[in-house]
């Protein structure tokens, strides 16, 4: 896909994001605009997977270790084919659409929704690669307020440790958490360097510029001995003006006058 | 007779196993305590010692067991269950993956450490986490028996092993099946119930019971979950059942012997030995169980207030 396809790509998944929270009543939007250009980039250029074959054993695999942007995960599954769109009816409904990913749903490595273990798993992964003689990388995509969770911090240590030029982190650097703006919180602030003295190469990009976005992936492609984290700038709620920068709109749906407000702005943005 | 400790019988068992490519053996910084050393020493391209970082080795493990390995992660319990809790129920549990969670140093039997290693609630954490079988083996032998058997056994398991030696109590052609429990020794005035070193106090208490004429049948439920509910029956036969474990009273193996009683209203008296919801401190194992009431004599007068009651 060139880069206009893949930018048109991101606007429709932001959109079908919108709709499955409307459309479920519940779930969480913000984050799930904010890693848009991020997902686009990975799932229609960057990775090497099949649909129609899940568990190809030489598959890239990806980890949404930040579990709760299922509604821009499912948009994408549905629209490679994981699965069929007219499933997405059934999301946060009984089901295997769970609020928060788990692995009956092909495409689903492994469950998350509790944050901070997604980075640990694809370091597992990018070491199972190496034992296998395997070729295959490892991406996860981190929020920016999980990485508040000491464990991450576990995860990046190891895979400096191990080596694993394998493994990809990219953190989804929105600048919003939950109930407060991450700086507020508990400042996770300054990325790039807290992962590079972790032994990490790093790489700072704007998270919405699909053109850097792809840059960085080709040049952790090209890693060697350290893995790599891609620290993408971005907006919580990207493209929806009532949604940007605002911790409401992180697990709230929006209602039907709402959603057709931001549809709009999408398609015109 | 010969002793060692079930953590031995570990380290054995995955030398053994080695030879499975597949088995990749994972570390928490305490190799030389938990035996994984011996396993490093023998197939160091397949043990990471993931440093002193239990979230992220039960994590890592997840990943590799999601790419086709059987991947046995190791700490002491506390801090393998204890922190890791939401990591097993997430990356392994939840998710179906193909991780044996093994922890040594359990129980009083812990002994100086004192509390902070003296896991106590780890089996009643484990017990209750959907996926997930729990064993405790009572020798050596079995433990070695139980790592052959999880190799073959797909999905997440937690086993729990102890620090101290203790006697060995099978031989090499004991078979451990889950769900299995095995009876070491007959008797028809109570049954008591057992696993890990208190099978081994179990056994001495029903010598000195025999020394009164009072004969009891141990039982060895090394397969916590799932349990063995036709011993248990056969059990409840005798009239009286004691359950023996060095744990937390609640939750452990007494909980789940209860759970079979109630459920299927078994006409039996039944107590429990195991640490009264408290903690405890540090001192040898002997004195430890003397004191917090856990050693055979113990056992035994739980015996004797039962079948005189
Ligand atoms: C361990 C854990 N603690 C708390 C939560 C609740 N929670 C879900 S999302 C979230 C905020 C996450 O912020 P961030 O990582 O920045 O995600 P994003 O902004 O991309 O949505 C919180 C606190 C959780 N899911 N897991
Ligand atoms: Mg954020």
């Amino acid at each position: 896909m060139d880069i206009e396809a893949l930018k048109a790509k991101a606007k429709q998944l932001r959109i079908d994001s919108l709709k499955l929270t409307n459309q479920a009543g519940s779930g969480h939007p913000g984050g799930s605009l904010s890693a848009a250009d991020i997902l686009t980039a990975l799932y229609y250029r960057q990775m090497k997977y099949d649909a129609s074959n899940p568990q190809w054993a030489e598959r890239d695999r990806f980890i949404l270790s930040k579990g709760h942007c299922t509604p821009l995960l499912y948009s994408v599954f549905a629209d490679v084919g994981y699965f069929p769109k007219e499933e997405l009816a059934t999301y946060r409904k009984i089901g295997r659409l769970t609020g928060h990913p788990n692995p009956k749903l092909p495409g689903v490595e492994i469950a998350t929704g509790s944050l901070g273990q997604g980075l640990s798993v694809g370091h597992g992964m990018a070491l199972a690669a190496r034992l296998d003689g395997k070729d295959y990388r490892v991406y996860v995509l981190l929020g920016d307020g999980e990485l508040n969770e000491g464990s991450v911090w576990e995860a990046a240590m190891s895979a400096a440790h191990f080596k694993s030029d394998n493994l990809i982190a990219i953190v989804d650097n929105n600048k919003v958490a939950q109930d407060s703006i991450t700086a507020e919180l508990k400042g996770v602030e300054p990325l790039g360097r807290k992962f590079e003295s972790f032994g990490w190469h790093a790489i700072r990009i704007d998270g919405h510029d699909m053109a850097a976005i792809l840059n960085a992936l080709e040049e952790a492609a090209k890693a060697k001995g350290k893995p790599t984290a891609i620290i993408a700038d971005t907006i919580k709620g990207k493209g929806v003006s009532f949604m940007e920068g605002q911790p409401k709109w992180h697990g709230k749906a929006p209602d039907a006058e709402q959603l057709k407000k931001a549809i709009a702005e999408i398609e015109n943005g | 007779m010969a002793k060692a400790a079930t953590r031995d019988g570990y380290g054995s068992g995955l030398v053994k196993v080695g030879s499975n490519k597949n088995v990749v053996v994972l570390d928490a910084g305490v190799s030389d305590s938990t035996r994984t050393n011996k396993f490093q020493e023998k197939y160091p391209e397949r043990f990471f010692n993931m440093g002193i970082s239990e979230q992220d080795m039960v994590g890592t493990a997840a990943g590799l067991a999601k790419c086709g390995k059987i991947v046995f992660a190791t700490s002491f319990a506390e801090f393998l269950m204890g922190r890791t809790q939401d990591h097993q129920l997430v990356s392994v549990a939840y998710s179906e993956s193909n991780v044996k969670l093994i922890a040594t140093h359990t129980g009083l039997a812990v002994g100086e450490d004192g509390p902070t290693a003296q896991a106590q609630n780890d089996v009643g954490m484990a017990r209750a986490m959907p996926t997930m079988i729990v064993v405790e083996p009572a020798d050596a032998v079995e433990a070695e028996k139980v790592v052959e058997f999880l190799v073959s056994h797909k999905g997440p398991a937690y086993v729990r092993l102890g620090r101290p030696e203790v006697e060995t109590i099978y031989d090499d052609s004991y078979a451990f099946e889950l769900g299995q429990a095995t009876k070491l020794m007959d008797g028809n005035a109570a049954a008591i119930i057992a696993s890990g070193i208190m099978v081994q106090e179990s056994l001495k208490a029903a010598e000195m019971l025999k020394q009164e004429n009072t004969e009891v049948a141990v039982i060895n439920m090394s397969s916590i979950k799932p349990i063995d509910k036709e011993a248990i029956r056969q059990a409840a036969q005798t009239g009286t059942i004691i359950a023996c474990q060095d744990h937390n009273i609640y939750g452990g193996l007494g909980s789940a012997v209860a759970e079979v009683i109630a459920a299927e209203s078994l006409n039996c008296r039944f107590g429990i030995v195991g640490i009264k919801d408290q903690f405890a401190e540090s001192g040898s194992q002997e004195e430890l169980f003397k004191k917090y009431g856990m050693d055979a004599e113990a056992i035994a007068n739980a015996v004797r207030k039962a079948v005189s009651g």
